[in-house]
């Protein structure tokens, strides 16, 4: 068996064994942790579909981790207080059911990286990395200013959303949730990068000329791609939202965009178990280090400097060599 | 009308700055050809294949390709419509193997770029279609390997078996040759021949022994303009193709 593939395995198995281990012994905030590295890392499975098969370096994606998150917050908000999101033209309400909130989660967040999308990909290189970083900027200074939804405050829903079946107040139960979620976006990654579709797109990031030259657009696989990444760390504000039962406007920050793609760098660019290395070594980071010392992050710099410097891919590079072209 | 040519070039022109690159073209090539495109360094072969393609717009003058006018259409859309092109210098998918850059051309040929779910490399249409391309250049023995760990000469034959899966109305090829080697080179010469039949082909090529041994017709451009059209003993004959191009192989 090749050494990515177990390797895969074993990232695969580290969080649900991790959650099981806390569960037995009983540190629930230990379940939370590895909860919370599970969303972070659907949300780096998103972004590395754009950065790592399309090549797209995105500094917006917190505008669509956000648009998850405010979903989650203004459908619960206005649950919570029994007052209707709008009454004309038709009535739409609030909703505290999770697949509801995951639904238009995915929706806000996929016709946003459409819009975003459509845009940006006009433009390359620097350029690109500016206007998406100005897209999240703007729904940063945008959640900020609109009071109706507790403007820089954010929002607090005081009882977890729901799921059918589930007691999702209890931390094992909807780590188990965010686990699934995550691997059926691991899946479906997967897939996609042995896809006619991922060909495609992977080959407009190695050569865009040689795909134009077959016939491909390379604007329209990008824009394709962008919106499904979109749509996924859209998912993943939603669930985030819901672990902490808070929306702010941090979460449409550029550092959440940066730390992002801290994760995707981290793990391995490209590499479909790369998000997961990178959160959950991120979440590891933040706990141990963090524990010692406020300024962990000057840790986690140096260590992001030596990845890019002496390992450039990633964990899963370092341990398992260059990616093996697939079949 | 009845346009038997499957590319015309009509009038085309094209300046940077100053300089014309492109200077009033006009040119066909008819079923079942090779057409070769000749002449010194710098006398703009390069931009007029880019211009056929559609990587570069024009200044003046129409382009038509089997009775279409696909002026304004750009690269992808002329490649739908069935040129396939090669390049001067490689332009492939370096990271992937020979196999999925020949995958890719089928599946540029047949469509369906937007199925995310299906496996593109498993046993199948594409697969066989580019399996065959790699077999007809010489290159199955390779088809796992890196693109990017190929010679020279190997990428020239994987930029043909590509266009070859496109299954193009007219190949477009700019310098197929370069860089093969004296064997090399005689096997693509005799390759190019009997691909002929199969679709005609517009060539750029510095070879001389290979453009005389091939063309149908040798179109000689100097300076961005056709200084002369015809046959091979025609222009081997022709004294102002001497004096601007020949002249300076017979005097060494």
């Amino acid at each position: 068996m090749r050494r990515e593939a177990i390797l895969n395995i074993v990232l695969f198995l580290l969080l649900p064994v991790t959650a099981g281990a806390a569960l037995l012994l009983d540190e629930p905030f230990i379940i939370t942790l590895a909860t919370k590295a599970a969303i972070l890392a659907l949300a780096g499975v998103g972004l590395n579909i754009a950065l790592g098969l399309g090549g797209l370096v995105s500094l917006g994606h917190a505008a669509f981790f956000g648009l998850g998150g405010y979903a989650m917050g203004i459908l619960a908000a206005h649950a919570q207080s029994y007052t209707p999101l709008m009454e004309t033209p038709f009535l739409i309400e609030g909703t505290k059911s999770m697949p509801v909130i995951w639904l238009v989660a995915i929706v806000v967040a996929g016709l946003a990286a459409l819009a975003i999308g459509a845009l940006s990909l006009r433009t390359s290189g620097v350029y690109f990395i500016m206007i998406t970083l100005a897209f999240g900027q703007m729904l940063y200074y945008f959640a900020i200013s609109w009071p109706a939804y507790g403007g820089e405050d954010g929002l607090s829903i005081y009882v977890r959303n729901g799921f059918p079946g589930l007691n999702t107040l209890d931390p094992i139960q909807f780590f188990a949730i965010a686990f699934v979620v995550l691997a059926l976006a691991l899946l479906l990654a997967g897939r996609l990068a042995r896809s006619a579709f991922g060909l495609a797109l992977s080959a407009a990031r190695q050569n865009a000329e040689r795909v134009e030259t077959v016939g491909l657009a390379p604007y329209r696989l990008r824009l394709v791609a962008f919106v499904i990444s979109g749509a996924i760390t859209g998912l993943a504000g939603a669930l985030f939202a819901d672990l902490n039962r808070f929306v702010s406007p941090v979460m449409f920050s550029w550092q959440t965009s940066g730390e992002i793609m801290v994760f995707v760098i981290l793990g391995g660019v490209g590499r479909l178990y790369g998000p997961v290395a990178g959160a959950a070594l991120f979440i590891l980071l933040e706990h141990v280090l963090g524990g010692l010392s406020e300024y962990w992050h000057v840790y986690l710099g140096l260590l992001l400097l030596m990845v890019v410097l002496f390992a450039r891919g990633g964990l899963i590079g370092t341990v398992a060599g260059r990616e093996v072209a697939h079949d | 009308m009845t346009d038997r040519a499957i590319l015309r070039v009509e009038n085309l022109s094209k300046s940077f700055g100053a300089l014309k690159a492109t200077d009033d073209v006009s040119l066909t090539v008819m079923p079942g050809e090779i057409h070769a495109l000749i002449g010194p360094n710098g006398a703009g072969k390069s931009t007029l294949i880019k211009q056929v393609a559609g990587g570069l717009r024009n200044d003046a003058g129409r382009i038509w390709f089997d009775g279409e006018d696909v002026t304004p259409l750009g690269t992808v859309a002329r490649a739908r419509a069935g040129l396939g092109r090669t390049f001067q210098i490689s332009s492939l998918a370096m990271e992937y193997t020979v196999l999925q850059n020949a995958v890719l051309g089928a599946l540029g040929r047949r469509g369906g770029a937007m199925r995310f779910f299906a496996p593109v490399m498993a046993k199948g249409e594409l697969r066989e279609r580019a399996m065959g391309a790699l077999e007809r250049v010489g290159l199955q023995d390779h088809a796992m390997k890196r693109t990017a760990d190929l010679s020279h000469g190997q990428r020239r034959q994987l930029e043909v078996a590509v266009a070859l899966t496109l299954e193009p109305k007219v190949f477009l090829m700019d310098e197929p040759m370069a860089g093969l080697g004296a064997s090399g080179s005689k096997s693509m010469t005799g390759f190019l021949d009997g691909l002929r039949s199969e679709a005609p082909i517009l060539l750029v090529e510095h070879d001389m022994d290979a453009v005389f041994a091939l063309a149908d017709r040798i179109s000689v451009l100097v300076y961005g303009k056709i200084i002369a059209s015809g046959g091979a003993e025609d222009i081997r004959r022709d004294p102002v193709v001497r004096e601007a191009y020949l002249g300076a192989e017979d005097a060494a």
